[in-house]
């Protein structure tokens, strides 16, 4: 059972040896993130040759490095922009998009708006660490009012973006948001995200010490935990609040879990309906 | 296997539509664009097509998305191909620079019209010459083709394929707003007319672990598709043989940007063509590439009709540039004249070739119209 199964034997199996120490800081939620991942993958038993890891810039994007399948780490924000070829090309590969936030909401925000209303075929894993983290410390489109970043230094005048309820309204069959400390909601919620039809997206709030806590007072992950505890509300609580209770905070849990056709099925369709329109077949 | 258009005969199509022909009979199976004057044709002639040859045609969100759908679909095996003019050219420079890192084959097609910024989206120019080449930052390598016939975009179109797939590079295909609009007689062959090369896949495990090295002494590394069961890792990062990133090391880098470059420039004389005209006795030579080599051809006729030995090179390849053939032309004549669309590219290149051994003068023009022949004769006869 994968709750048994050991971190070691999971890093042994899957990861590149050749490529560790990874880059990350200590204290870093990404690396729990990508266990949580392996771990789905593992449970699922999926082989390690069907599936792809694409990814843009940043210290999240930098994970399809560490992990021994095929990967490409492409420039930041177009991540699913490649995987939309990748998909297309070769329906019979799954795609993970391991995105951080600033990468998948700031510069790609367009694209990942258009790939879930495509319903392109990807599961979307994304770090939000309401930073960017691998430039320092600068505010992302995650980060709440406030909240510091050395663009920012006098606390973000912004709104934020809510990733996964913008997946809910560009149409992702499956969109769903934890902290890295929702171990197992965490892993079952990326294995429904692998396992269906359509663009799935898994958000994680991820603690990034290094970049974000330090601006703001909370220099170890233990804080980042206590912290995110009190910003964080399950989804079955947050339905009973008022808008302004929920100001500031964050809600948990899965928001959407639906079965539209996606992209590669569309698209197959789409053939078969050009053939006929051309007499070509029946 | 069925085409959706007749092969093997002559067929009277624009330039867009040759491009889209040809990518299909080059085995091309991926498009991805943005619409786009006066490239849009292509995408519609690809969006007919594709669905018909089991290929994929598909609109993206802009044109970084266009052609970074275009290298995924490279890594996922397919040939595949954008298409675009300025500003969308503009935006594809940073993934276009990815795939020169990452030593994808794909053609990007750039019809050429009035610019900069919006500029003039209906006219043609040949101003995006050094963009195609320079474009994208840092230090890179890559082909550029520029044809000047509707014949010549199908041709240079098939080539632009073969080359990509040979030197698992990006080829960009220079064409222009008349040349993408004009319509011509254009054969278009029978498949097996047709010479198609395809990227070379690894041989053994020992290749495919090294995807960014050189086993064959080539320069070249087999390309391991996705889903092959090789775990390739791809960055734009400098990396090493295997792929892996190794951002620090001062020999990383300028051994992979040195391999990337030495790959092309030592297979020059294979990826470079020109065509020569009248140059044998020539003591006046034009120099000249794209749509204003078919005023360059005209004005030298009317220039030996009055008795100056005029002659033409007409380059089909804008980079890698033969900076020997220019000189071993200035040692023949006089005075090199280069006409091209734009306040002066070419031009720079063609006086660095000549090296001092002939004049070279450049005849400019911009605003959307192609130069008359007799605006070239008039500058040759003074
Ligand atoms: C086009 C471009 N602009 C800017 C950068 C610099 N850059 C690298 S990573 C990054 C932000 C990363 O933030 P995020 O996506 O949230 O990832 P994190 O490091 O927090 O995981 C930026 C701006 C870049 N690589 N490319
Ligand atoms: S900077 Fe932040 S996100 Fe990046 S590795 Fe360090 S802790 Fe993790
Ligand atoms: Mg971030």
């Amino acid at each position: 059972m994968m709750y048994l199964k050991s971190s070691y034997s999971i890093r042994d199996k899957y990861l590149r040896k050749d490529m560790l120490p990874t880059i990350f800081c200590p204290g870093c939620g990404i690396g729990s993130v990508l266990q949580f991942t392996l771990r789905a993958i593992d449970d699922l038993g999926l082989s390690q040759d069907e599936i792809v890891w694409v990814s843009g810039i940043g210290c999240s994007s930098r994970v399809p490095g560490y992990v021994n399948f095929d990967g490409l780490h492409t420039t930041h924000g177009r991540a699913l922009a490649f995987a939309t070829g990748i998909k297309l090309t070769n329906p019979d590969l799954k795609i993970i998009a391991f995105m951080g936030d600033g990468d998948s909401a700031a510069i790609g925000g367009n694209h990942l708006i258009h790939a879930i209303r495509r319903n392109l075929d990807v599961t979307a894993i994304i770090i939000n660490n309401f930073t960017y983290g691998m430039t320092g410390g600068q505010v992302a489109p995650t980060t709440l009012k406030g909240l510091r970043g050395t663009t920012a230094p006098y606390g973000q005048f912004e709104n934020p973006f809510d990733i996964a309820q913008l997946a809910v309204t560009a149409g992702a069959n499956y969109a769903a948001r934890w902290t890295v400390f929702n171990y197992l909601q965490g892993i079952n919620s990326i294995k429904k995200a692998l396992q269906k039809e359509g663009f799935t997206l898994v958000e994680f709030l991820s603690p990034c010490p290094v970049s974000f806590g330090r601006r703001n007072r909370m220099k170890t992950a233990p804080e980042l935990i206590r912290w995110y505890q009190k910003i964080t509300v399950p989804l079955a609580k947050a339905k009973k609040m008022k808008p302004e209770e929920l100001e500031g905070k964050v809600v948990i849990g899965e928001f959407a879990d639906r079965d539209r056709p996606g992209l590669v099925r569309e698209y197959r369709e789409y053939i078969k309906r050009a053939k006929k329109m051309m007499g070509w077949e029946q | 296997m069925r085409y959706p258009f007749p092969v093997g005969r002559s067929d009277f199509i624009q330039g867009d539509e040759a491009v889209a022909r040809a990518a299909i009979l080059a085995g091309c199976r991926f498009y991805a664009g943005y619409p786009i004057t006066p490239a849009s044709e292509i995408f519609e002639a690809m969006a007919l097509y594709m669905p018909l040859v089991d290929g994929v045609s598909i609109q993206m969100e802009d044109e970084i998305g266009s052609i970074a759908a275009v290298i995924g679909a490279s890594w996922a095996g397919a040939k595949a191909m954008t298409a675009t003019s300025g500003p969308g050219f503009s935006l594809m420079q940073e993934n276009l620079g990815y795939a020169v890192m990452t030593e994808t084959p794909i053609v990007v097609v750039n019809m050429m019209r009035g610019g900069p910024s919006t500029g003039q989206p209906t006219f043609p120019a040949q101003g995006d010459l050094m963009q195609a080449v320079w474009g994208t930052h840092g230090d890179h390598m890559l082909i550029v083709l520029s044809p000047s016939t509707v014949q010549e975009a199908f041709d240079l179109t098939i080539r632009a394929f073969n080359l990509a797939e040979k030197y698992r590079t990006p080829v960009v295909i220079l064409g222009d707003a008349e040349l993408a609009h004009m319509r011509e007689r254009v054969y278009i062959p029978n498949p097996d007319e047709i010479e198609v090369v395809n990227r070379k896949l690894p041989a053994n495990e020992d290749e495919a672990k090294l995807p960014f090295g050189d086993p064959h002494g080539d320069g070249v590394p087999p390309m391991p598709i996705f889903g092959r069961g090789y775990r390739t890792y791809v960055t734009g990062l400098t990396h090493d043989e295997s792929g892996h990133p190794r951002t620090v090391e001062p020999e990383v880098q300028q051994k992979l940007i040195g391999r990337i470059f030495r790959k092309i420039l030592d297979h020059k004389d294979e990826i470079i063509s020109y065509e020569t005209f009248e140059l044998d006795d020539a003591e006046i030579a034009i120099v000249s590439t794209g749509i204003v080599s078919r005023s360059a051809i005209r004005a030298v006729k009317m220039l030996r009709e009055r008795g100056v030995r005029a002659g033409l090179l007409k380059l089909s390849t804008v980079w890698p540039f033969d900076f020997e053939v220019i000189e071993e032309l200035a040692e023949q004549v006089r005075k090199i004249y280069v006409p091209e669309m734009n306040l002066g590219q070419l031009y720079h290149l063609v006086r660095e070739g000549a090296n001092g051994k002939a004049e070279v003068e450049l005849i400019a023009k911009i605003g959307g119209e192609v130069h008359t022949p007799m605006e070239i004769v008039e500058r040759v006869v003074g």
